[in-house]
């Protein structure tokens, strides 16, 4: 029996067993009429009834799934067939786990004839246990869905016992985002110690040569220095793309809350969200296709020198593309946040809209403005799909916009992808840079919230 | 006294209608002008790059839906020695029909009407076009038949666009016998070698598997911390905790997820690789923070006095917030969850770090087998140095691109159409 089937026959159990549970309860109201004699509705007597069928049951089943394998193993161990095998404790395990592999289908064919001979006695053993697992599963799903039908009294406080359980199950949720980072700080940190135990930290945060390639030995590697990659990182993200995205979506969201119709605006505002709605691969691909042989041709015609098919200049412009929304709704928010009585101030001394909007509005909104930018060049910095279609591999230092740079993001793909041993330096320096990564995004994010809130908080 | 007319001596009145001063006027204006006419070339270039993107892609895309047909005349009578319609209808059609050989049958009719060299101007797998079509109707194979079977990969592109010279030559040689006809292909096969052979069900099958795994894990926990957060979370450090970290998932880049997955999912667990059910639960924990919040200004957008009118009435805690708020709160919870779900299926980043990258040449059937998703299919496709493979690209991704916007269509409707203004 496979796993689905055995959860959802217990599920179903649940049903029936919530159903009886109701039916008991419901003829409470009819025996008992005393006000205040039956303590809880029948639906709180049917949940009651149906948890004790399915919690233990599932319980029971996650332990399970823990404990059967050493089992397995014992009972394939006591075998006949396991005698021939070598006394070698390594040799062992390693013909033991490809019986197992081959016994539950994960693999086809066995590589060491005495694991083939092995695979009998783990099949006999799997199917045993699976399905002295199941039987335990369902009796007890019984087992606990008949004693709670039995124990369902007019007196029995079942809501209670169903809030207090709902209540632990609110608070577990609200855990999950807390355990998820922590989850991400401990596996960049352990993967970037040991990572760091192969090459120093001063080498990689300084070291101005990237070329994870040519590191040969496990001790005293070379090629790890980051530098170029936090200098392609901060070239495209954090000058490129907000040449492009600061001036346009300023000046979007300007015209759209000082000048527009109320009819354009309720247009043109969602037409521009479109643009952060695309997904990354779209924008990087067509940064491929097109806009980075146009920006080459473009460079070969006026002349420039090492001119790249996979320049900065294309994946900046288009993920400056994609972050105008996101500036140009900061900075409407923060805009819409200065008082009206500044406005009105400015406007009734005589001057013109433009200049209230270059000389009250924007000096007042611009922690506001700055904050919302600080955001927009986390994003930046965090976009992967766009840099690793467009930006290319070579690790340059140069402020050539129209020559091939690389990021953090491009190279922890580049890393990670294709053949990996999981304990090279090479696969493990994708999490050193990815905890950069991490840091300097939480850090911006952080300083921007604060920016942002304080300002808020000046003119509330 | 004094005071004033050495004043009125000192400073004339404003002489508004002076030169100077008209002067002034007319460049203040202009500057006013100057800056909205910025301001709406903004939008109109912000706009025009969306434009142009989207003629891009559909001007390359829709390409991508037909395919360069030639005919092939088939004697099946003379080539299977008179083989019964009867033999391929029911269960032992598809057997039958492998041991007919038909790729076989295919290429000598070929050689027949286009010569030795025939062969190469077809696709590879066009014959499968001719098994397809005999299944579908056994008559077929009683008599003469002319069938359409796609060109070859580079004829295609020359035929429908500006393809290599060879090709070129090729296309003017086979002249009016060229036709194009719909790609079925296109939405039924799964990933190949042969840009001609390729579909996107197999990915988007993976995609549909992946995001089921994503709700039923995002869906629940979020509206969940989203109760808990708003309703019972006593003010203290602890509840503080909670919500730095929802809020700092939201905003930490998706890639760092996906190396989070392949640490405590693949490394940690043994999970396999490239298994939709890693996909949807590193997707999962990115969009949960999305549902998270917006729920919570769901629930918050429910008035007080709901809840005091169930209160008064004896409702329990618990029942005034299942039985009444969250009932009122779920379509901006819906709509919150839809825009995350949205996010995710167009997410490729954290999906390559746990190895949904691999060829798929067969549709995922189950949640630990390997598969692929749209976006990543589309990454893959760009990579690919066929030139027929740009078309498929372009037009994997309108297809991605029409999914995004019937969800987020579906959520800007519901939006409308079930939130109450309090």
């Amino acid at each position: 029996m496979t796993g689905s089937i055995l959860f959802l026959l217990i599920i179903v159990l649940g049903g029936i067993s919530w159903f009886f549970g109701r039916v008991k309860a419901s003829r409470f109201s009819i025996t008992h009429t005393k006000r205040g004699a039956v303590h809880s509705l029948p639906n709180y007597h049917g949940w009651y009834v149906a948890l004790w069928a399915v919690g233990p049951a599932l319980l029971f089943l996650v332990v399970w799934n823990f404990a059967s394998p050493a089992l397995i193993t014992d009972a394939a161990l006591a075998s006949p067939a396991a005698e021939q095998l070598p006394q070698d404790a390594f040799a062992k395990g390693s013909i033991l786990a490809e019986a197992r592999s081959i016994a539950s289908g994960q693999q086809v064919r066995a590589f060491n004839p005495l694991s083939q001979s092995m695979v009998e006695p783990y099949k006999t053993a799997i199917s045993y246990y699976q399905t002295l697992g199941a039987i335990a599963a369902i009796l007890l799903a019984f087992a606990g869905g008949v004693y709670s039908w039995l124990r369902l009294k007019p007196e029995l406080r079942a809501r209670t016992k169903i809030e207090r359980i709902t209540m632990m199950a609110l608070l577990l949720a609200s855990l999950i985002a807390t355990i998820t980072t922590v989850g991400i700080f401990a596996s960049l940190i352990f993967e970037s110690a040991r990572f760091f135990s192969m090459v120093s930290p001063i080498d990689f945060l300084f070291g101005t040569e990237w070329n994870p390639k040519a590191v040969a030995g496990p001790r005293g590697e070379t090629g790890f220095g980051a530098i170029p990659l936090f200098w392609g990182t901060v070239f495209i993200g954090a000058i490129i793309a907000m040449i492009v995205a600061i001036p346009l979506g300023l000046m979007s969201a300007i015209y759209l809350t000082q000048y527009a119709a109320p009819r354009f605006r309720a247009w043109m505002k969602p037409i521009l969200e479109v643009l952060a709605g695309v997904p990354t691969v779209v924008y990087g691909y067509f940064a491929a296709l097109t806009v980075a042989p146009a920006l080459r041709d473009f460079a070969v015609s006026i002349g420039i020198s090492g001119a790249s098919s996979e320049s900065a200049l294309a994946a900046g412009v288009v993920m400056g593309i994609m972050i105008i929304p996101f500036v140009s709704s900061m900075a409407d928010d923060s805009i819409a946040a200065v008082p009206s009585a500044m406005r009105d101030g400015s406007l009734a001394m005589g001057a013109t809209k433009s200049e209230t909007i270059k000389k009250v509005l924007i000096p007042a909104a611009l922690p506001g403005v700055v904050g919302g930018v600080l955001l927009a060049v986390s994003r930046a910095i965090g976009e992967t799909m766009i840099v690793v279609m467009a930006a290319g591999l070579a690790a340059n230092m140069t402020a050539n916009p129209f020559s091939s740079v690389t990021t953090v993001t491009t190279q922890i793909v580049q890393l990670l992808t294709g053949d990996q041993e999981f304990d090279s330096p090479k696969t493990l320096a994708a999490f050193a840079l990815g905890l950069v990564l991490f840091i300097v995004t939480l850090l911006l994010n952080l300083i921007a919230l604060r920016v942002v809130k304080k300002y808020r908080e000046a003119y509330e | 006294m004094n005071s004033t007319a050495t004043f009125a001596e000192e400073r004339n009145p404003t002489d508004w209608q002076g030169d100077a001063m008209q002067k002034r006027i007319r460049k203040r204006y202009a500057a006013e002008r100057r800056f909205k006419a910025l301001g709406l070339g903004a939008i109109i270039l912000s706009a025009g790059f969306l434009a142009f993107l989207l003629i891009v892609m559909v001007g390359n895309g829709l390409r991508g839906f037909t395919q360069t047909e030639l005919p092939v005349e088939i004697d099946f009578p003379a080539m299977t020695g008179g083989a019964a319609a009867s033999q391929f209808e029911g269960a032992n059609g598809q057997a039958n029909l492998r041991t007919l050989g038909v790729r076989d049958i295919v290429n000598t009719s070929v050689q027949i009407q286009y010569g030795e060299e025939g062969t190469e101007l077809f696709s590879a797998g066009g014959w499968q076009a001719v098994s397809a079509a005999i299944l579908n109707n056994p008559k077929i194979v009683e008599t003469k038949t002319t069938l359409y079977l796609p060109a070859e990969s580079e004829i295609d592109v020359a035929y429908k666009s500006d393809g290599s010279a060879s090709a070129e030559q090729k296309v003017t040689e086979l002249g009016d016998k060229l036709s194009t006809g719909f790609n079925k292909n296109f939405l039924f096969n799964s990933d190949a070698t042969d840009p001609m052979q390729v579909g996107i069900w197999g990915a988007l099958k993976g995609s549909l598997i992946t995001m089921f795994i994503t709700l039923i894990i995002a869906f629940p926990i979020g509206v969940l911390s989203a109760l808990y957060l708003e309703e019972y979370a006593p003010k203290n450090r602890f509840t503080d905790l909670i919500e730095v970290s929802i809020n700092n998932l939201a905003a930490v880049p998706s890639i760092i997820f996906g190396l989070l997955g392949l640490a405590v999912f693949l490394n940690l667990f043994g999970l396999p690789r490239s298994a939709a059910l890693v996909g949807g639960l590193t997707l999962a924990l990115m969009t949960m923070p999305v549902i998270v919040i917006s729920g919570r200004n769901a629930v918050k957008a429910v008035p007080p006095s709901i809840r005091e009118a169930a209160l008064g009435i004896g409702a329990s805690q618990m029942q005034v917030v299942f039985h009444h708020v969250l009932p009122l709160a779920l379509p901006g919870i819906l709509t919150g969850t839809i825009i995350g779900m949205a996010r995710a299926l167009g997410e490729t980043a954290p999906l390559l770090m746990i190895g949904m990258r691999a060829f798929i040449a067969t549709p995922p059937s189950g949640i630990v087998e390997p598969a692929t998703v749209l976006p990543v299919q589309i990454f893959l496709w760009s990579d690919e140095v066929n030139r027929g493979f740009v078309e498929k690209t372009s037009a994997a991704i309108i297809v991605l691109l029409l999914f995004l916007l019937t969800m987020n269509a579906l959520a800007i409707y519901l939006r409308n159409r079930f939130e109450t203004r309090w």
